[in-house]
């Protein structure tokens, strides 16, 4: 059974390389330093389709026979659920199904997590937030839906409320939950709050490394919750048939994931529900995590007809996968000569109503770039009235990094220092314990600020207004489980079945990892993401896997597939296999006797393959160790006008290690998206929630993300430090952009603005408060 | 079920509206109109469509000044070197709307009726003194713009009343005026506050006239007659200013919303009155 913490996007207890003995394709492990594919920068296979609009997204799939399927929704922000009476919108017209939590009983065996996903999906007893499903129905048009949904009545009792994290740890908050007594406190707790979860990390005695000090910082920061804001909404079709088998079109990073799910809820066996993946248009995490998808496998399955799903705006905003909203204390201790004695942070991280590992990951991203002797962190899961949070982009680092890097920043500023040699002088490095526990390998957050260091952007002049700002980030990275297929097509070129969905152009990169190990070109290979009844399970698109993990399958599926085809030479030949070498795409034989034997290509071993025992597949399964921890650097200038306190990013440069960059202009794509989400974070999104427990902005209009205007190119520099666990040196790159830009963006407005700004976003109406105060201050 | 009607004539359109027992809403471009059906806002029985409606789609010099067909887009108006030399305040307000797909659609007189304080087409016209004219069962009338919205998604118009023209007056020599909008983005956002100034010089530079108004600092455009007192008779001097902004300021109340908040607009409505005036001074050839 999964679970949410199985499916924790970070692997925190793999620090260590891990060592195999196991010996065939995948040995030796580094092989490759020298590339002829990969480094290069080919066209993505899917990039036509879509800018064609060709590409089959979530919504553009349809049944013959489907129906329309629609949630009605909780106007409440925390209501007892009294009574739903369906009886006149199941007899309206054209309505072919009506649901509600009674329809979906509880299979989840005492499974925590499960139930959580259940009751979030449709709630029970309970409305636990503005958005909350209480029933679904599926009708035969959308405004024979949209009719039944008025005709459900609902009886409520509201009950009191909390949405703010700091208002939820007082004492006498309303409880979201009254069963949740804090987890991770000896002796337990013997009254219930809104704490779900405190846990420690850290080494050294922080108390006496204070003592040290010659300069305190402390100070508490605040950061806002925001949508990881994919442009496409969920989407999927689900069809029920009586026997009991079912099939499941869905947009979604992990199909795989959602199969096993959406399986439990429904009480099914995991073989009898297919799930194939769309194309994704945008997840960032929150398609990490099934929302209305149960409810149109449970509709289809009352119905006996197809049911499709469409999220609008509104639902994506209420209803699916915000980040936390955090309040963060941190304290810092330093010595004049730049050493950092010690840090500490307690980080309080909504979770929504129900329990996760939100504030756990920041506090174990916290100080993780850092060498420090002594350090401390205390996470604490906080439950509140807002949407279930999951995964965004590097999820908790990002705000955990904003308040450590803003009081490093100061902590810099106060002593005198450089803030890029401050950090160089305190950053992790090759043997270094981590924050969190683990001793780390060979480590990018050293070179990364000495690139900062170098770089022009650092010495470029700023204007009247302007401001410079740097951060560092950190992220685990995943590995997981992965299952991929290579089939040798009967002309010799080559298709790839992988179960990783394709988030950011890793179909291109996974053609060329196995156009590089077989030594045929890049147009020969053409990757699918297959559905899951043709793959063994993969993890999902998380962690920064997608293209870590396939790859590393794939690479040995390929080394696999070259053992046939040397066997198949070897039959062809006639010669012994061990004079069969694999080399440029071809089979060469070797040894006395046969060197005049002209080399065999890849095309014409495929075309012999009826004679030689058939078609040529290579094929692996692999749980992808080693992903090796990812660290960034940025910089960023902006410009504040002081009589409106609007930011303007004026300038922007990423600096991160990929490992091995597979397809460059992907990874820099992963960099400048990072960023770009980064930028909006930091100065406007935010979940605006009124006196009512209801969100205020559940649209793009007034949840604003950046539009391109807003921002500036964004450079980036690519390094390249080998993974020592991955046979090409490649790390994941798709998060730790994201984890620099809050804390970048901070330390530059509070330069340009000349006050130190703790709350994000850095709305104009915040920056030109704290600037007018500071006026008033004398500051 | 809804019905959707694109008559050909003005009074086909008036007496559709007239005679619908149920909700009757007029479509020009669309762009709320749409946006608020989707989202289930509103639930029309009858859609008036004026498009089709040709002489809504024209630009007039008349005797008394400028007249707007109500059907014509915004883009159509950005296109419009006459209008833009003689009302850029006015065209800089209607292009700022949405995406280049919006300003293809999208109407001054549509923006008008949707009644939000912070329509981006509405200041400029308001500080214009410019003039909706209205068809009705009745027959036809003129009103100020500053009356046509009553508070927040309100009009004054009756049933059955459409906007077939937006009238603005004849410019007198030395005269100019600029719109400007706060949003925390660069497009595609609605304004959190916005101001409009009009002014016309005389021949040594000295304002003679004047109008300010203010959007999304209160129920409705604020027309701020005090405001524009400040800048008559000067030559836009820092004291002028700064009565300016004080006068702005002092006629706003605004509300804390998810766009902004009270302080905030008040502030930066100063600072913005104190912006477009400069900008239509140096347009009115103000040094």
């Amino acid at each position: 059974m999964v679970t949410l913490k199985d499916n924790s996007l970070a692997n925190p207890t793999e620090a260590a390389p891990p060592t195999t003995s196991e010996p065939g394709p995948h040995e030796p492990l580094l092989s490759k330093h020298h590339f002829k594919s990969v480094g290069t920068r080919p066209l993505r296979p899917d990039g036509i389709d879509k800018v064609t609009g060709r590409a089959k997204y979530g919504a553009d799939h349809n049944l013959p026979g489907q129906l329309v399927g629609l949630v009605l929704r909780s106007p409440h922000a925390h209501a007892r659920i009294k009574a739903i009476d369906t009886t006149r919108a199941a007899r309206l017209a054209g309505v072919k199904a009506v649901i509600t939590a009674a329809d979906l009983p509880d299979h989840t065996g005492g499974d925590e997590g499960l139930f959580d996903i259940l009751d979030n999906c449709i709630a029970r007893d309970v409305a636990r937030y503005d958005g909350h499903a209480v029933a679904a129905v599926a009708a035969v048009d959308a405004a024979t839906a949209r009719a039944a949904l008025k005709l459900i009545k609902v009886s409520y009792e509201v009950l009191p409320h909390v949405t703010d994290v700091d208002e939820a740890v007082k004492a006498n908050a309303p409880l979201i939950n009254p069963k949740n007594f804090t987890r991770g406190v000896e002796p337990a707790p013997a009254r219930p709050s809104n704490i779900a979860k405190r846990s420690t990390f850290g080494h050294g005695n922080v108390e006496a490394g204070f003592k040290a000090a010659d300069v305190i910082i402390a100070r508490t920061y605040r950061t806002e919750q925001t949508h990881q804001g994919y442009i496409e909404p969920h989407a999927c079709v689900a069809s029920i048939s009586p026997d009991g088998t079912g099939e499941l079109w869905v947009c979604t990073q992990g199909h795989f994931a959602y199969r096993q799910w959406c399986a439990a809820i429904l009480g099914m066996d995991v073989a009898k529900l297919r799930v194939t993946s769309s194309e994704i248009g945008g997840g960032f995490g929150g398609k990490t995590h099934i929302w209305m998808e149960p409810l149109a496998l449970a509709l289809s399955r009352k119905a006996n007809r197809p049911v499709k799903m469409v999220m609008s705006r509104d639902e994506v905003f209420r209803a699916s996968g915000p980040t936390s909203a955090t309040s963060i204390d941190v304290k810092l201790g330093v010595k004049k000569d730049g050493t950092i004695t010690a840090g500490s942070a307690t980080l309080r991280y909504t979770n929504g109503p129900y329990f996760g590992m939100w504030a756990e990951l920041g506090a174990m991203t916290a100080f993780a770039c850092y060498d420090l002797e002594n350090v401390e962190t205390i996470g604490l899961e906080v439950l509140v009235n807002r949407p279930k949070v999951a995964a965004y982009r590097a999820p908790s680092a990002p705000e955990a990094a904003f308040a450590i890097e803003s009081a490093v920043d100061e902590a810099a500023k106060t002593i005198g220092m450089d803030p890029v040699a401050f950090r160089i002088r305190n950053a992790a490095r090759e043997g270094s314990r981590s924050s969190y526990g683990p001793v780390y390998g060979p480590i990018g957050i050293g070179p990364t600020l000495k690139a900062a260091q170098n770089h022009p952007h650092m010495k470029a002049p700023l204007g009247p207004n302007q401001g410079r700002g740097m951060a560092c980030g950190f992220w685990f990275n995943f590995g997981g489980q992965t299952c991929s297929d290579l089939n040798i097509g009967v002309d010799g070129t080559v298709t790839l079945s992988v179960g990783t969905v394709d988030v950011g152009g890793s179909r291109a990169s996974l053609a060329l990892c196995v156009a590089e190990e077989l030594g045929i070109p890049y147009d020969h290979v053409r990757c699918v993401v297959a559905d899951t009844g043709t793959l063994g399970h993969n993890d999902m698109t998380d962690g920064s896997r997608g293209t870590f993990s396939s790859s590393m399958a794939l690479i040995f599926a390929a080394r696999n597939a070259i053992n046939v085809l040397k066997a198949r030479a070897a039959q062809m030949w006639e010669i012994p296999l061990e004079n069969v070498v694999w080399k440029d795409g071809h089979a060469h034989a070797t040894g006395d006797g046969h060197g005049n034997l002209a080399p065999l290509s890849l095309k014409e071993i495929a075309a012999s393959a009826p004679n030689t025992g058939g078609p040529i597949a290579g094929h692996a399964e692999i749980t992808a160790d080693g992903a090796g921890v990812s660290f960034a650097t940025h910089i960023c200038d902006v410009e504040v006008d002081p009589e409106t306190g609007r930011t303007r990013v004026t300038r922007y440069t990423v600096i991160q290690d990929a490992g091995k960059a597979v397809h460059p202009a992907y990874v820099e794509g992963q960099y400048q998206g990072g960023a770009a989400q980064g930028i909006g974070w930091a100065l406007n999104e935010e979940y605006v929630y009124g006196r009512d427990g209801r969100l205020q902005n559940p649209t793009f209009l007034d949840y604003r993300i950046p539009v391109c205007s807003d921002l500036p190119m964004i450079d980036t520099q690519i390094l390249e430090i080998p993974n020592p666990n991955h046979p090409y040196g490649v790390r994941g790159v798709g998060e730790t952009s994201i984890v620099p830009p809050l804390a970048a963006i901070a330390n530059a407005v509070s330069n340009a603005a000349g006050v130190r700004m703790t709350h994000i976003p850095m709305s104009p109406p915040r920056v030109l408060a704290a600037m007018t105060s500071a006026d008033k201050l004398g500051v | 079920m809804m019905r959707y009607e694109a008559p050909a004539t003005v009074s086909a359109a008036v007496s559709l509206l007239a005679r619908e027992k149920g909700v009757g809403l007029v479509m020009a471009g669309g762009t709320d109109l749409l946006v608020k059906m989707k989202s289930g806002l509103v639930e029309p029985d009858l859609i008036v469509d004026i498009k089709r409606i040709k002489p809504l789609h024209e630009v007039k010099k008349t005797a008394s000044g400028i007249s707007i067909g109500a059907a014509l887009c915004n883009a159509a108006l950005g296109e419009n070197a006459m209008l833009r030399k003689a009302w850029p305040g006015v065209v800089e307000g209607a292009t700022l709307i949405g995406s280049k797909q919006v300003q293809g659609r999208c109407t001054m007189a549509g923006n008008l009726c949707n009644a939000s304080p912070a329509g981006d087409a509405v200041p400029a016209l308001v500080a214009a003194g410019a003039k909706a004219v209205i068809q009705g069962p009745k027959g036809k009338r003129k009103l100020a713009i500053r009356d046509v919205p009553a508070g927040p998604g309100r009009t004054t118009l009756k049933k059955g009343e459409i906007i077939t023209a937006i009238e603005l007056p004849k410019r007198e020599p030395r005269s100019a005026d600029a719109y400007l909008r706060f949003i925390p983005r660069t497009e595609m956002d609605i304004a959190v506050v916005s101001a409009a100034v009009n002014l016309t010089l005389d021949a040594k530079g000295v304002i003679k006239k004047a109008a300010v108004a203010l959007g999304a600092v209160a129920p409705t455009v604020l027309d701020v007659p005090a405001a524009a007192r400040a800048l008559i008779g000067t030559k836009l001097d820092d004291a002028a200013l700064d009565r300016l902004a004080e006068a702005a300021r002092a006629a706003c109340r605004p509300i804390d919303d998810k766009r902004g908040t009270a302080a905030f607009r008040i502030q930066v409505a100063g600072v913005l009155a104190q912006r477009a005036a400069r900008t239509a001074y140096a347009r009115a050839g103000g040094k």
